[in-house]
């Protein structure tokens, strides 16, 4: 279970005007801005559900998930994953979530994708029988086969995605951080990467929680719905909550930001 | 474990490197050439001059040779720290921070520089050299000597490579000036210590402790030095690591306070 309880995260943002002057200036004096990111954020999310977190640019959602994945410590409030402050008891923390950043791989470059997972297996000093176990079934539901043998630099973005995912997941965690999986992909790897993250949910009763864009992921995966914006939790219900009739979701969410003036 | 992984993390590192290996040939060479420059300059002045306050030719170049090598085993294996900055502005810092191992760890893992072997090369060819012209009474002691001057030796470099990644916590950038220390030691590294005064040698014995592994230690093993006690003193330069090491705690306690 996550419980997020009046979290609040602000940042020292440098600001000055433009020219060279004012930056020679700011060399010597520099002016902070304190922005919220996060601003009393409370919610709660139980075993194996599945939620989008969805919000604008800057609304808060990273620092959230950074929060959650121990990466950031908040200024104040309460935050528990399973009984664990995810900041306090990092490296305990970890060994139970996976983490998939979609702007940035996780895979060696130049070596085959297995090499990757294989070095995987000893960071998360996973057993040779649990490791060969989720390999094959992961290899099977995102069809991997081959892409194992190809150097990541190789792979077209989506072929890419679907290994990234199998590699957050060789550990065999109980909760999954999607942070815009399906940004840049085709149709054809939307789905694929949407149905994988569905079977994984129903088979292994993964909590997952996913930032998205993407309105038609939201639509596809979660029944509930986050929404944040300026750092506050604006909303915290289903999809059916928000939709009035039968707009559609992009229409919707619109709507939404510009209700919340966000 | 921890070696095993560490292990696992260099073979990757070269199997990475050898998908390029006209490159990788030509990047080990070329540090080869690099080093073999400044032997040169040191050769040419020897021409002119017997010696430098002292020390002859063969005694310098066996001096400039264990530097050298120290630096190049250093900069081979904790390149990490010297492209750490990168790490922090893309973010990959935060993929080390999700992942159930020492960050350091993870970060020397993420680099070995293969390339440096070219330099290595030129170190130890020098090295043999110095020690076939310096006449030095080998003992015991002093084989123990040079093998304490690289141990020391290659974790000052360390350290001080571990500086400038715990100083990109607080700038983003890599600080250029930290070269002086590393870079700018090796290059003033190539005369022993003393001969730049005595300020200097109280600086690099107390300070940043390059005449521990160099000055001192060299003296005793040319002879000029007869207490044991000099044949220690590189080891005593392995502790510059714990300020070090406080230094990137710090760094990272404030990179997840702050998120930047």
């Amino acid at each position: 279970m996550i419980t997020m309880e009046h979290v609040c995260k602000s940042y020292k943002i440098a600001k000055r005007n433009a020219g060279f002057g004012e930056a020679c200036k700011a060399l010597f004096h520099r002016k902070y801005e304190k922005i919220y990111a996060l601003n009393d954020i409370t919610f709660t999310i139980q075993d194996g559900e599945m939620v989008g977190y969805i919000g604008p640019n800057g609304a808060g959602k990273s620092s959230t998930i950074k929060i959650l994945s121990g990466i950031l410590t908040p200024d104040s409030g309460n935050c528990f994953v399973d009984g664990r402050i995810p900041y306090k008891s990092r490296i305990e923390h970890v060994r139970q979530i996976g983490v998939v950043f979609g702007q940035r791989s996780q895979l060696w470059w130049d070596v085959p994708v297995i090499d990757s997972f294989e070095l995987l297996k000893d960071i998360y000093s996973i057993s040779p029988s649990m490791y060969h176990t989720n390999l094959e079934e992961l290899t099977d539901l995102l069809n991997l086969g081959e892409l194992l043998r190809s150097p990541a630099r190789q792979l077209s973005l989506g072929q890419r995605m679907r290994c990234e995912i199998a590699a957050s997941l060789l550990h065999n965690p109980k909760i999954l951080f999607l942070d815009e999986p399906t940004i840049g992909l085709d149709a054809v790897s939307k789905l694929a990467v949407r149905d994988f993250i569905h079977k994984q949910n129903q088979i292994h009763k993964t909590t997952v929680i996913l930032t998205t864009h993407d309105m038609q992921d939201i639509e596809a995966l979660t029944k509930r719905i986050i929404l944040i914006g300026k750092g506050k939790i604006l909303m915290d219900g289903t999809l059916e909550d928000i939709r009035k009739g039968n707009k559609n979701i992009d229409e919707t969410v619109a709507e939404l930001y510009r209700t919340y003036d966000i | 474990m921890s070696l095993k992984l560490y292990m696992h993390y260099i073979s990757i590192n070269i199997r990475s490197v050898m998908q390029y290996k006209t490159s990788f040939l030509f990047t080990a060479i070329g540090q080869f050439l690099i080093s073999f420059q400044v032997f040169l300059g040191i050769f040419f002045m020897f021409q002119r001059f017997s010696n430098v306050k002292g020390f002859t030719y063969s005694e310098v170049l066996l001096c400039f040779s264990i530097m050298l090598l120290e630096f190049s085993i250093a900069e081979m294996y904790a390149r990490g720290f010297d492209q750490f900055s990168g790490m922090v502005r893309q973010g990959t810092f935060d993929r080390i921070l999700v992942r159930p191992q020492n960050e350091i760890l993870q970060v020397l893992g993420s680099k070995f520089e293969l390339t440096r072997i070219g330099r290595m090369l030129q170190a130890i060819i020098m090295f043999i050299y110095g020690i076939s012209k310096s006449e030095i009474n080998w003992t015991v002691s002093k084989i123990f000597t040079v093998f304490f001057m690289l141990i020391g030796g290659t974790a000052l470099f360390t350290g001080l490579f571990l500086i400038y990644a715990a100083l990109c916590f607080f700038t983003l950038e890599g600080l250029e000036f930290m070269n002086v220390f590393t870079d700018g030691a090796k290059e003033y590294g190539k005369y022993p210590i003393g001969i730049y005064g005595k300020r200097m040698l109280q600086f690099t014995t107390f300070v940043i402790p390059y005449a521990l592994v160099q000055y001192y230690p060299l003296l005793y093993l040319l002879g000029r030095k007869t207490n044991i006690f000099y044949v220690f003193l590189p080891l005593l330069a392995t502790l510059f690591l714990i300020p070090c090491y406080l230094l990137w705690k710090w760094g990272v306690y404030r990179y997840q306070s702050s998120g930047s």
